[in-house]
């Protein structure tokens, strides 16, 4: 997105750019922090702050495979909750960590949107419906085998 | 022979069932029988259950089957579906299914119908209309029908869009902006997706007419992170209205300029709350700004801006083509037109249903929502999000209307209705709400900030130790009390929603008697 409007100053374009690093790499790199103050007329300490504000944006790298799973409403009404402590027993995982071998990070959403499918997860990436502890399982298998 | 036409909905809730992978099946039974298909990923009509649905076009008349598994496929062409013929499976014609047919469609009249990025399908389907109509308007005009509507807000504030448009078109001139709030975190919502998703051309319709309403030429679609494929279909959708003239600097060929922009949100709930957003956008952390100045007045950037939410939006269009007098001719009371209500959470039949203001909680959970998907009685609704209030059974025939509801002391906001059958616990819940916004919150007022955090305490204080109950409750109801009255805005304001009507209509989940019970011991 380029706002091409005199109005906008140029840290209106500092979330499009943190996004595009972090799709780039996984991550917002440290080292990166002083440039992006740099192009959008910000402190350093305004752009960890905003990195800090927002769940999606991580200074650590993330596993090779994110796990998310919605701990809403809708979802704890069919059985997330169960869901949820399978994936934590699983992979043996807090909440928001990385396994030290690097292979699975394990995050909560607060609604996917997908509520009429509940419960619903998302695999580095991809939406998921109707998942219940065995179909996750299968999931994750399929994922450890490629 | 003609090649027949299958629809798949290309809906990203369907393909979190199964969509894809039925759709490659469908194309390798149909290479096997060298027949020659036309497959169109349409939206989702919002029957999730039955999803993946998919639909033939049987001599002009669609045939619904579903929900379809890659296994059923080749039964399903043995059985002569392409024909429409009978199988399991088969669901009829889909303008005749029952859940569809007691729905009045308006916002929702194209999804699931058409191809969502063909611009054709969308004008041979009634789009542009009323943009068409728009342009042969003065402002005052557009605004007018507006008001005539009765619309209001269809986030959840259900603050009047007549009058936020017209002060912002009578902000004096220079450069104003059109918002869309298409932040849709509410758990239980997913109108905004589903049309984002399946009718993408109407929300950049309805930006454009506010534009053309309030003098803004530039517009901003504030998308979460969690949309993915509503990106996608938004990217495409916008280029395309580029393309095809319908924004940039010569709308239509009217002379008139709107120019449109996605930008992605990143995780943060209360960028839904929209001076919050507007901070996001303006590349700072999503702190909400007290008010006033309204964000009509000193919006993005400090400019008039009009913040909608994408229904609101959408709304648009079909009221400028039919006359806002047709829109308000459905509904009740001061609660006009129709809401996308989506049944969620333990129902047997979730899915989005869009009928006029008026209907009941019950009509909607057992008529079109066929009672608990666990087949235990249900037991308590959440209406309006997690800052909603919980719905007893006793009060499933309060009719859903704003003022009904705020009266009953809860709210129908965005029209997310999330079931729970008699297993749930209440208490739990309570402290989920807190536990929820004191993750969300943006730390800028302490009501919301510390409340929240000592509302968690609390419960948890409940939960565990049974003896102090009687003294913990009264705390946390003036705790909620603090919280209502002194937070900056609805996400610390409203989380006393659903905690204080899970304490008034389940005191025995928290340990406490109820007053009945007290009264007759």
């Amino acid at each position: 997105m380029s706002p091409e409007n005199s109005h906008t100053p140029a840290q209106a374009a500092l979330l499009p750019a943190l996004h595009a690093m972090q799709d780039r790499h996984g991550y917002i790199p440290t080292q990166a922090i002083a440039q992006l103050a740099k192009d959008h007329n910000v402190s350093r300490a305004e752009v960890l702050g905003v990195i800090g504000f927002y769940h999606d944006f991580r200074l650590e790298p993330p596993g090779r495979t994110r796990l998310r799973i919605c701990r809403a409403e809708s979802c704890q009404a069919v059985g997330g909750e169960r869901l949820a402590e399978h994936a934590v027993e699983r992979l043996g995982l807090d909440w928001g960590a990385t396994s030290t071998d690097g292979r699975y990070t394990l995050e909560a959403a607060y609604c996917l949107g997908n509520c009429a499918c509940s419960p619903a997860i998302t695999l580095d990436g991809t939406l998921y419906g109707r998942v219940d502890p065995e179909r996750l399982d299968a999931l994750l298998a399929e994922k450890d085998e490629t | 022979m003609m090649p027949i036409t299958l629809y798949i909905p290309g809906d990203a809730a369907v393909s979190s069932v199964g969509a894809a992978a039925v759709l490659a099946a469908v194309l390798t039974e149909a290479e096997r029988l060298d027949l020659s298909l036309t497959v169109v990923r349409n939206g989702s009509r919002g029957l999730y259950w039955l999803e993946p649905l998919v639909e033939i076009d049987v001599d002009g008349v669609r045939v619904a089957y579903g929900p379809v598994t890659p296994a059923d496929v080749p039964g399903l062409f043995a059985a002569g579906w392409l024909r429409g013929g009978a199988h399991p499976l088969r669901l009829g014609p889909t303008a005749e299914i029952p859940y569809l047919q007691g729905q009045t469609r308006l916002v929702f009249e194209r999804v699931g119908v058409t191809d969502p990025l063909a611009l054709a399908d969308y004008r041979s389907h009634g789009g542009l209309a009323g943009l068409k109509k728009a342009l042969t308007l003065p402002a005052e005009a557009i605004i007018a029908e507006v008001e005539a509507s009765g619309l209001r807000g269809r986030g959840g504030a259900g603050f009047p869009t007549g009058i936020k448009w017209r002060t912002v078109h009578a902000a004096g001139a220079g450069q104003k902006y059109i918002v869309c709030n298409a932040d849709e975190g509410d758990s239980g919502t997913f109108s905004d997706r589903m049309l984002m998703e399946g009718d993408p051309y109407c929300l950049i319709e309805g930006m454009i007419i506010a534009g053309l309403a309030v003098g803004a030429d530039t517009g901003y679609i504030y998308l979460r992170s969690e949309y993915p494929d509503a990106w996608a279909v938004l990217d495409r959708a916008v280029a395309a209205a580029r393309h095809e003239g319908l924004l940039g600097a010569d709308i239509l060929g009217s002379g008139r300029r709107f120019e449109l922009h996605l930008f992605k949100g990143a995780g943060a709930y209360v960028c839904g709350e929209e001076t919050s957003l507007l901070e996001s956008i303006e590349g700072k952390r999503g702190l909400v700004r007290a008010k006033p100045p309204l964000p009509a007045l000193q919006g993005l950037f400090g400019r008039p801006t009009v913040v909608n939410n994408v229904v609101t939006l959408a709304s648009v269009p079909w009221i400028l083509a039919h006359g806002g007098d047709a829109y308000a001719s459905h509904g009740v009371g001061r609660s006009k037109g129709t809401l996308p209500f989506q049944l969620a959470g333990n129902l047997k039949h979730p899915g989005l249903v869009e009928v006029p203001f008026g209907i009941t909680l019950r009509e909607l959970l057992y008529g079109y929502g066929g009672g608990s998907a666990s087949g235990r009685p249900l037991r308590a609704v959440q209406v309006g999000g997690p800052l909603g209030a919980y719905v007893p059974v006793e009060r499933f025939d309060l009719p859903l209307d704003y003022e009904a509801f705020a009266a009953a002391g809860a709210s129908v906001g965005h029209g997310g209705i999330v079931a729970f059958d008699d297993t749930v616990d209440m208490a739990r819940m309570a402290r989920y709400a807190m536990h929820f916004c004191a993750e969300e919150s943006c730390g800028k007022c302490t009501p919301c900030r510390i409340g929240s955090q000592r509302g968690v305490e609390l419960l948890d204080g409940m939960l565990a130790q049974r003896a102090e109950r009687g003294n913990t409750a009264a705390l946390l109801r003036d705790l909620c009390q603090t919280m209502l009255e002194g937070s900056l805005c609805a996400l610390g304001g409203m989380t006393p929603y659903p905690v204080l009507s899970a304490l008034d209509h389940y005191p025995e989940d928290f340990g406490l008697v109820s007053e009945y019970e007290e009264r007759t011991e």
